[in-house]
């Protein structure tokens, strides 16, 4: 029954979002704290050091942490606000049911558990144990994160697990496994200093990765020349020596543009390509056609820009790579990365000091949490579910008979989908808010209102978790001990710097509560968060994410370890692939065909305008956080449609004027914000709100065959402007939309 | 006031530039207590219809203040180290005279409180060894806190000035713009 209880709009006034801002003075006891708590942001990829203030058991403030080496203090405007998500007038203080005509009410513990257990069981003798799926996120330490791998396989004993970095690095890592047979960025960023050229394809980082713009400008003061490949300005993309203004959804055909430009002008590294890859032949014989001109037709890019980024990428002795969500949004992403990939093969630049590559991963833990937890088809250490051997090892570190180890299961966007069709009954969501992430958010919510039983367990209540029949409220990330794995790979401290307010449980307790009352407490026990590491690290040891050699108190005496790291006199791998040793079965690295292929959908005479999603400075993700923090909503108040002045004028749209944007899936009414930074057939919408201001009532369900990405970077859409001036921005209640 | 661990040798910086436009500056400034959760410094699009560049204003704490000399209540002083403080809450009439004196247009008039406010370049955290919390959280570089020798090391292709020409007013600022390298001044036109 997972139809609202009520009416959307009384949810809200009841749980929000409501905009949290700090007392004008201050929180009582911000400037005499307890305890000054090091730890890391809860938001993005970069994982930035940072001290939470804390007084009386509650975060009341920050301060920064200037000896962490990634951002020695620095941060961005979501880090600097991030204290207010404690303290917060939404906070879920006890388990929640839904009635029906009433809404969410208080219900204890034991209900709540029992409850969901009678229902995980009955749905599971009904229909199966497959019927019963999991959804969880990258926002867990790398313990809850294990933890869940463990607990869907053990104690739920289904296969249908997956996660929202399905949503984010997925199509990164299949394009790493098939060139490199391991997923992690190559480099620490701390090569990028004195890297000559830097490359950043699909990469908001100034929105996405502040702290990051710091090694990019400082690598500019070096003399680095900096190529940014984004359909928009961005702010990277203002100063930088080339900005290739790629049409979306064609960045394939640029990359192989590139790979022919180095081919025909030999400005490769033949002793690399010969001694070390393989693939190189049919890589470029898929790209022989691929010609400037034909470039320039196919990218919208001039071909003189498109010439002097692969002149400059070919003369340099040092480089870096970076790539993003921008290239991997798309029904061929992972052509995309090895598009990318190829072009650093090609030129032998990695595994030395300032020749790197990586994907930015943006989740907090995007790069632990997928490496070992909860991931439809993958088990600790990044290994595969369907592999004997693997199977085999992780069954008896969890002390079960192979044969009941679940084989693969759906893929996010799969889950919602069998949902829909029907064969999937169930569902228990942690850290994951798919009614907005996920892209046709009609469908979705169509597909939630079908589950029979679904429990969610969260801090605030999430738009998703408005379908839910039961919520558990689980703990901040500053509420339990831990670990995260950051973009560049470095295993850091998650510190507990408060417990979870009011009847409040860590997610880990929950998660522990529940395979108990499965019936399996003898393998889900454990002393503390630390325990839980130390299980992950034997699970980890021989896979390629080997984390064996790694204990908390190496990490705080380091600040720090970089996975693989087998042995406890380790010292960890900051930079791979020096001993150019590849983990693919040959020892190689791979080349790979990427021929250009179309994007899922196309422009036609009824949607003639190519619309792309993004992100905003002051927004993360879906926002269950960042929409209830009032500043950082005042920055960015409502999702805004960026269209060049040029296609304006084509549709006589004035300023702020409403537009009804279309899709074949839905529509959405956003103000305009004509800008001349954007190009002239693409038009953007950022993707953080929910309701009918969520740019995902328009993006389609068209995934990646091989990733399972969903294209939210490109699809088509048409304008039709409302003769309606929008209300000021700092008016909107978009933050709340229903 | 007690200054004991300023330390003379480090200076302001602002490089605008190296500006994203993220206001992480904007909201540290408003985290400090003496700020009431006002930032009093302003990051603004030069003109978003046709670029993303953004520019980034604190007090340039002027060698001469001119607000501290319109001010017809002596609310404004500037000390030894060359900071220009806010307004005394206790003599700010709230005139205004200050706002609309300042070249560089820093001073605000916080309506809610009838006072002026602006940035007093933390003196409650470079007094005590810090730097100021812009400085400390700008994730691009825009705003430096640190020493003349640190950051010629650091961006060797600009040079920081601190002589600005309206017309016919030179003014010199405690506060630095990177400039070009080999730039000496900046006029304004």
């Amino acid at each position: 029954m997972a139809k609202l209880p009520v009416a959307e709009e009384n949810i809200v006034t009841k749980f929000g979002p409501h905009k949290n801002y700090s007392p004008k003075d201050g929180y009582p006891g911000r400037d005499e704290p307890d305890a000054l708590v090091k730890t890391h942001c809860c938001f993005c990829g970069m994982q930035c050091g940072i001290q939470l203030s804390v007084k009386d058991n509650k975060v009341v403030g920050f301060e920064p942490w200037m000896e962490f080496p990634f951002n020695e203090g620095r941060l961005c405007p979501k880090g600097v606000q991030r204290y207010l998500q404690n303290n917060h007038p939404d906070r879920l203080l006890s388990p929640l049911k839904r009635v029906e005509g009433q809404g969410f009410v208080p219900t204890s513990w034991d209900e709540a558990m029992s409850k969901t257990v009678s229902e995980i069981k009955r749905i599971q003798e009904k229909y199966g144990n497959d019927a019963f799926s999991m959804l969880s996120g990258v926002s867990l330490t790398n313990e809850k994160s294990y933890l869940v791998g463990k607990f869907a396989r053990v104690a739920l004993k289904t296969k249908n697990l997956d996660y929202n970095g399905r949503l984010c690095m997925v199509s990164a890592g299949a394009g790493n496994k098939k060139a490199f047979g391991l997923d992690r960025a190559s480099n620490n960023y701390s090569d990028l200093e004195y890297a000559e050229v830097i490359i950043v394809a699909g990469a908001n980082i100034s929105e996405t990765f502040p702290t990051l713009t710091h090694w990019i400008w400082k690598a500019r003061d070096r003399g680095a020349k900096i190529i940014v490949i984004d359909p928009r300005m961005i702010p990277l993309a203002r100063t930088a020596d080339i900005h290739l203004d790629v049409r979306p959804g064609t960045d394939s055909a640029l990359y192989g543009a590139m790979l022919k430009y180095l081919v025909d002008n030999d400005m490769l590294d033949h002793d690399f390509i010969d001694n070390y890859t393989s693939g190189f032949q049919e890589t470029i014989d898929a790209v022989k056609d691929y010609t400037l001109e034909w470039a320039e037709e196919v990218t919208g890019i001039n071909k003189n820009k498109i010439r002097e980024a692969a002149e400059l990428w070919g003369k340099a002795k040092t480089s870096f790579l970076l790539h993003a969500r921008g290239i991997e949004h798309h029904s061929k992403g992972v052509d995309n990365v090895v598009g990318c990939i190829n072009l650093v093969l090609a030129t032998g630049r990695i595994g030395r000091p300032y020749c790197g590559y990586g994907t930015i991963t943006g989740q907090g833990n995007g790069q632990g949490g997928r490496e070992h937890g909860h991931k439809c088809d993958q088990l600790p250490g990044n290994r595969d579910i369907e592999n004997p051997e693997h199977r085999k090892y992780i069954s008896e570190v969890w002390g079960i008979n192979e044969k009941d180890m679940p084989g693969k299961g759906l893929s996010a966007y799969e889950i919602i989908e069998a949902i829909h069709r029907g064969e999937i009954k169930g569902l228990i969501s942690i850290c994951f808010n798919p009614l907005v992430s996920l892209p046709n958010s009609n469908y979705v919510r169509e597909a939630l209102e079908k589950l029979e039983y679904y429990v969610c367990i969260d801090f605030f209540l999430n738009e998703t978790a408005r379908h839910a029949d039961i919520v558990l409220p689980g703990s901040l990330q500053e509420e339990e001990e831990g670990t995260t794995t950051s973009a560049e790979g470095r295993v850091i401290r998650i510190r507990q710097a408060v417990t979870p307010p009011g009847d409040a449980r860590t997610d880990t307790s929950i998660i522990l509560e529940i395979a108990k009352r499965l019936g399996v407490e003898d393998k889900f026990t454990y002393e503390d968060s630390e325990a839980i590491f130390n299980e992950l690290r034997v699970a980890s040891k021989g896979g390629t994410a080997d984390y064996n050699g790694i204990t908390y108190k190496r990490i705080e005496d380091n600040m720090g370890i970089f996975w693989p790291c087998p042995t406890e006199d380790h010292p960890g791998t900051p930079r791979l692939w020096e001993d150019k040793k590849f983990k693919t079965p040959d020892g190689k690295a791979h080349f790979n065909p990427a021929p250009y292929k179309l994007p899922g959908e196309v422009t036609d005479v009824d949607y003639p305008v190519i619309l792309t999603t993004g992100r905003v400075v002051s927004q993360y993700l879906s926002g269950t956080q960042t929409r209830r923090i009032g500043k950082l909503v005042d920055q960015y108040p409502e999702p805004l449609l960026e269209i060049h002045p040029k296609l304006a004028q084509q549709f006589g749209i004035k300023q702020r004027e409403l537009i009804k944007v279309s899709t074949r899936r839905g529509e959405g009414i956003f103000p305009a914000n004509i800008v001349e930074t954007i190009r002239e057939d693409t038009v953007f919408i950022p993707y953080h709100w929910s309701g009918k201001k969520s740019a995902n009532q328009l993006t389609p369900g068209t995934l990646d065959p091989i990733s399972k990405i969903p294209e939210f970077k490109v699809c088509a859409c048409h304008l039709e402007p409302l003769n309606e001036i929008a209300p000021p921005s700092k008016e909107s209640t978009a933050y709340a939309s229903v | 006031m007690n200054y004991t661990s300023f330390n003379k040798n480090e200076e302001f910086f602002v490089d605008m530039q190296r500006c994203i436009g993220c206001k992480a500056c904007e909201m540290a400034c408003a985290e400090c207590e003496t700020n009431g959760q006002e930032s009093l410094i302003h990051v603004n699009y030069v003109d978003r219809a046709s670029t993303v560049q953004t520019t980034v204003q604190v007090c340039m704490h002027c060698d001469d203040p001119v607000c501290a000399n319109v001010c017809p209540a002596d609310a404004i002083s500037k000390d030894e180290n060359g900071i220009v403080h806010t307004a005394n809450t206790e003599r700010c009439i709230g005139c205004s005279n200050c706002v609309m004196a300042c070249p560089f247009g820093v001073p605000k008039k916080e309506e809610s409180y009838d006072l002026m406010m602006k940035c007093t370049m933390c003196f409650d955290r470079t007094s005590v060894g810090k730097k100021p919390m812009c400085a400390t959280v700008c994730p691009s570089g825009a705003l430096f806190f640190g020493t003349r020798a640190e950051i010629q090391e650091m961006r060797p292709n600009s040079t920081p000035i601190n002589t600005f020409i309206f017309g016919q007013e030179v003014v010199n600022t405690k506060v630095n713009i990177m400039m070009p390298k080999g730039s000496t001044e900046l006029i304004i036109y």
